[in-house]
């Protein structure tokens, strides 16, 4: 209990709204993202990208591009051959899980649009893309296969011919006794669901510097990432080199949410290139290129049923999901997560004991899908709560009745839900009644019960469900990847009284650093401006996993807090030998040793210059240890689940189809809160983050396999006029799987705001009788669903 | 490529600056390699996101929609001097107070437009914030923050009075 005891102190940091210290630099334009790196022999690359979603190259020409001023090359597959090994993104715990080799470029045929084909190297980007428009590719076209149903039907060639047919990977969950519960059902409701195609919009582009040194035999890679530790791995592995002879270094990152953390081909090509000419390599994606080589995400086709009583209660949830990932499974990930963790997820905060589920991952030729924040919940809470709010519409039940009646009860726990997944502790209840309370949930049903009389279709929108946070070996390690699940911090005493902390959670702008430092600071005593945290290097901070799946503060956390626990045990048995009085009669506070009542005895400097300066004043044979290293990874449960109840209120323009968001409404429980306002900030933005994909993002495709709104303008992101004001609760149910308590809060606005936003619109629809169940939704849908009324 | 420069002389942060460009030569371009200034930033680059926004004769602009070779005569300022002059100041900090900042990649364009925001506009309401800053995507915040940090400082220079206008730009 001695390792808590500074969480209540009242100097203690943790629980309390701490500002970003990196902040400020940031605000100044002071962020140095790879893009801003200046290196002498620096090249540019620029890719000449697949036009056509399937083809066969039959020749390429490179001669005027060779010719073209400032080109210092042009790659083509076989400039490449023999230098690198191609990757294959399959992990041995998705059993079945089936994609071809990957290349750096594409070899004899490209399977998506944008799927790069030769890169250029010149003296500027500009430069490079004048001679890219020189090249020129003699193409066969193909047939494009990009319906995910149309992938799998009989008859379709395979993309692969060598896998066989098109089907990447399936799974099916059959638990309890479903077909006795759906004969035994007082009610079924079933509906089709269907999440388009989106994409991440990282503000900064995907971006790479590669620079290998061939005298010194090192390669060093600046990269906007997640996981330098990882990619350390996968360019030693792949580019044949010594695992201590790669750095990778991750400066300010702008902005990455799951999509910086995926092996691209043109990434690799751009290290293959530093390694091919001995200089450094960079390659910054464009706007337009990032749309059609960023990894895509969701294109989900669902059809669920839900069987209930009379009373309400869900008997069983029978569910299948059908998605498209593009012709590869991406390295090292795989592509499987994302309908895995539907099928895990879905209707998991509920009672029932009986769930079936079958998944379906099929190729097409579209690029990539994979992981992309809260990676699968989206789907699974949209698909969940809409189709209990069907039931509940079927059996007369107010949304918030139906969820009392089933979720999961506060005392039940530990509980094993029927796809197997195991709760710790979950307050689903008590979320959900804070929330009612937070929005003022009965007055809003009255608001909208005046207003409809006026023709004004407002709706209210409720939607449960968990997040899957601090994930343990059993996600990604188990399956042979190079992830690691554990993180580790290095925290050393400075001859000066302050601290630097090295740490293997990476920064991308979610505050890692400031919740590193406020832990660090309270667990020893110290001001927080005292404490310098160093993240996103390789050769700088201990091993570990960087940034995923919700993880930094409950793993990397915990790491810190551990970390600081022994450097101050190392502290204060200097401390006890230079005052002679015994350690355990000593505390740290405020940047001073202290007795047991908060007296000071000496300052930090003053431990900090015996044990680096004035050896010589110690008792011989004392050896200070100013530095403490600990890692941690979670051990009692597999995944360390969180919950979430959110509301949404909107105001539905039933001539023009558009939706008004009015408020939303969070209610997290995350285990420990360290930071609220950092909390909140990565709630609100998550949220937005799903409000998108709920109402606006489409990567649309026509028949082809071609792209049509690969742009800014045409492709609608959320902007803040049309965004509500989102206020954010919190419960706090700590994990006992570490010290501090903490779990993830990363990933859980995004996972439940499409569900909170679909039902708030189906709400304002009510009185029409239609439903919209396709996410987007835009406009044009809801006027369809209108014109049935 | 076609051949031939273009002489240009400008003022950038209040510095005169003197270069020969390609007719090509985009603006965030010439900031960001021939003057270093890498606090203007590209994202879209065709004028949507306003991660490259820059003063330009004291009115808002799309860096990323403007010709180096355009700007003779023309007097830009960019986040680094506007920061060094102490002109944001007040929003750089109301954004750190309320972490109205995550990546860092938006900030620029954001405190610039807030600020020339807060100078059309002395009370705006969160709704007259929201329109204006939508033409700055933030892909972090949700924007809620934003919005806080700007109706903040607008609360404070309208109780200070009238008088800061005289230093800015």
């Amino acid at each position: 209990m001695s390792i808590l005891s500074f969480l209540d102190r009242p100097a203690s940091y943790i629980g309390k709204r701490v500002p970003r210290p990196g902040a400020k630099r940031l605000l100044a334009g002071g962020g140095r993202y790879v893009d801003d790196l200046r290196l002498p022999r620096l090249v540019h690359l620029a890719f000449l990208r697949s036009p056509y979603a399937h083809a066969r190259i039959l020749a390429i020409d490179t001669a005027a591009a060779s010719r073209a001023p400032g080109v210092v090359r042009v790659l083509t597959a076989k400039d490449l051959e023999g230098r690198y090994t191609p990757w294959v993104g399959v992990l041995t715990h998705f059993k079945g899980l089936k994609s071809p080799p990957q290349h750096p470029l594409a070899r004899e045929r490209a399977t998506w649009q944008g799927e790069p084909i030769v890169a250029v190297a010149a003296e500027s980007r500009a430069l490079a893309e004048d001679a890219a428009a020189l090249v020129k590719i003699e193409w066969q076209e193909l047939p494009a296969v990009t319906d995910m149903a149309g992938a799998l039907a009989p008859g379709t060639p395979p993309i692969h011919a060598e896998l066989g047919d098109n089907l990447a990977f399936t799974r099916s969950v059959d638990a309890g006794e479903v077909d006795a519960a759906f004969a035994k059902a007082f009610a079924v409701v079933e509906e089709e669901y269907s999440f388009a195609r989106h994409t991440g919009v990282c503000p900064e582009p995907r971006s790479i510097l590669a620079d290998y040194d061939q005298a010194g035999e090192s390669l060093t890679v600046h990269y906007s990432n997640q996981a330098p530790h990882m990619m350390k791995e996968i360019f030693a592995k792949h580019f044949g080199l010594a695992e201590n002879a790669v750095r990778v270094i991750c400066p300010d990152v702008g902005g990455s949410y799951g999509i910086k953390i995926h092996v691209y081909p043109d990434d690799m090509t751009t290290v293959a290139a530093s390694l091919l000419l001995g200089r450094p390599v960079k390659f910054v994606a464009d706007r337009l290129e990032s749309f059609v080589s960023d990894i895509h995400a969701r294109e989900h086709r669902i059809k669920a049923r839900l069987a209930l009583t009379k009373e309400g209660e869900i008997l069983a949830l029978d569910m299948d999901d059908l998605t498209g990932i593009g012709p590869y499974s991406t390295y090292p990930r795989t592509s499987a997560v994302e309908g895995n963790q539907v099928v895990n997820l879905t209707g998991s905060w509920y009672r029932h004991r009986n769930y079936r589920a079958r998944l379906r991952v099929a190729f097409q030729n579209k690029p990539p899908t994979t992981q992309y924040r809260a990676v699968g919940h989206p789907i699974a809470a949209a698909v969940t709560e809409a189709i209990i709010d069907r039931g509940a519409a079927q059996l007369n039940l107010d949304p918030a009745q139906i969820r009392r009646i089933n979720l999961i009860p506060d005392d039940a726990y530990p509980w094993t839900t029927a796809s197997g997944l195991k709760f710790e502790k979950l307050s689903h209840q008590a979320a959900l009644e804070k929330l009612l309370k937070l929005m003022d949930y009965d007055g809003l049903r009255r608001e909208q019960a005046e207003l409809r009389k006026k023709g004004i279709h407002r709706g209210i929108g409720l939607a449960a469900f968990v997040e899957l946070t601090n994930p343990g070996p059993a996600f990604y390690g188990v399956g042979g990847a190079p992830i690691s699940a554990q993180d580790g911090a290095t925290i050393r005493l400075d001859p000066g009284g302050s601290v630097t902390c090295a740490f293997s959670v990476t920064e991308q702008g979610q505050g890692t650093e400031a919740m590193a430092a406020q832990v660090a600071a309270s667990a020893l005593g110290l001001p927080i401006e005292k404490v310098r945290i160093v993240t996103g290097d390789t050769e700088r901070t201990p091993y570990g996993g960087g940034t995923w799946a919700s993880r930094g503060a409950g793993i990397g956390g915990e790491a810190v807090l551990q970390a600081a626990h022994a450097l101050k045990q190392n502290i204060l048995a200097l401390a006890g030998i230079m005052l002679q009085t015994p350690p355990e009669n000593l505390d740290l506070a405020d940047g001073w040793v202290t007795d047991k009542s908060g007296a000071r005895r000496i300052g930090l400097d003053e431990v900090g210059r015996a044990a680096y300066f004035r050896g010589d004043t110690l008792p011989p044979g004392t050896q200070p240890e100013m530095s403490a290293t600990r890692h941690y990874m979670p051990k009692l449960y597999p995944f360390a689940f969180t919950n979430s109840a959110q509301g949404s209120y909107l105001e539905l323009d039933v001539e023009t189809g558009f939706v008004r968001l009015l408020k939303h409404w969070v209610v997290e429980d995350c285990g420990r809160v360290i930071n609220p306002m950092l909390v909140d900030e990565q709630i609100r933005g998550g949220v937005v983050q799903g409000i998108g994909s709920a109402l606006y993002e489409e990567c649309l495709y026509d028949g082809l396999g071609q792209l049509l709104n690969g742009n800014l303008a045409d492709y609608l992101v959320p902007m803040a006029a049309e965004m509500p004001d989102i206020e954010v609760a919190h419960i706090e149910t700590l994990t006992a799987d570490s010290a501090l308590g903490a779990k993830g809060a990363g990933e859980a606005g995004t996972a439940g705001a499409p569900a909170a936003v679909m039902n708030a619109v189906n709400d304002a629809l009510k009185p029409f009788k239609v439903r919209v169940s396709s996410q987007p939704m835009t406009p044009q849908r809801i006027l369809k669903a209108l014109a049935r009324a | 490529m076609s051949g031939g420069t273009v002489s240009i002389r400008l003022s950038i942060n209040g510095e005169s600056v003197t270069r020969e460009v390609e007719p090509r030569l985009n603006l965030v371009d010439f900031l960001r390699d021939e003057l270093g200034l890498t606090g203007t930033r590209w994202s879209c680059e065709h004028g949507v996101c306003g991660a490259c926004t820059v003063l330009i004769d004291g009115a808002l602009a799309r860096g990323c929609l403007v010709f180096a070779a355009q700007l003779d005569g023309s007097r830009v300022e960019t986040i680094e001097g506007l920061s060094r002059s102490g002109v944001l100041a007040d929003l750089q900090a109301a954004f750190q107070l309320h972490n109205a900042v995550q990546c860092g990649f938006c900030s620029a364009g954001m405190l610039l437009s807030a600020e020339t925001l807060l100078r059309e506009n002395r009370a705006p309401s969160r709704a007259d914030i929201r329109h204006y800053l939508s033409g700055n995507y933030c892909r972090c915040t949700g924007y809620h923050a934003i919005i806080d940090a700007v109706e903040e400082v607008a609360k404070s220079r309208a109780a200070k009075g009238p008088s800061r206008k005289e230093g800015a730009p």
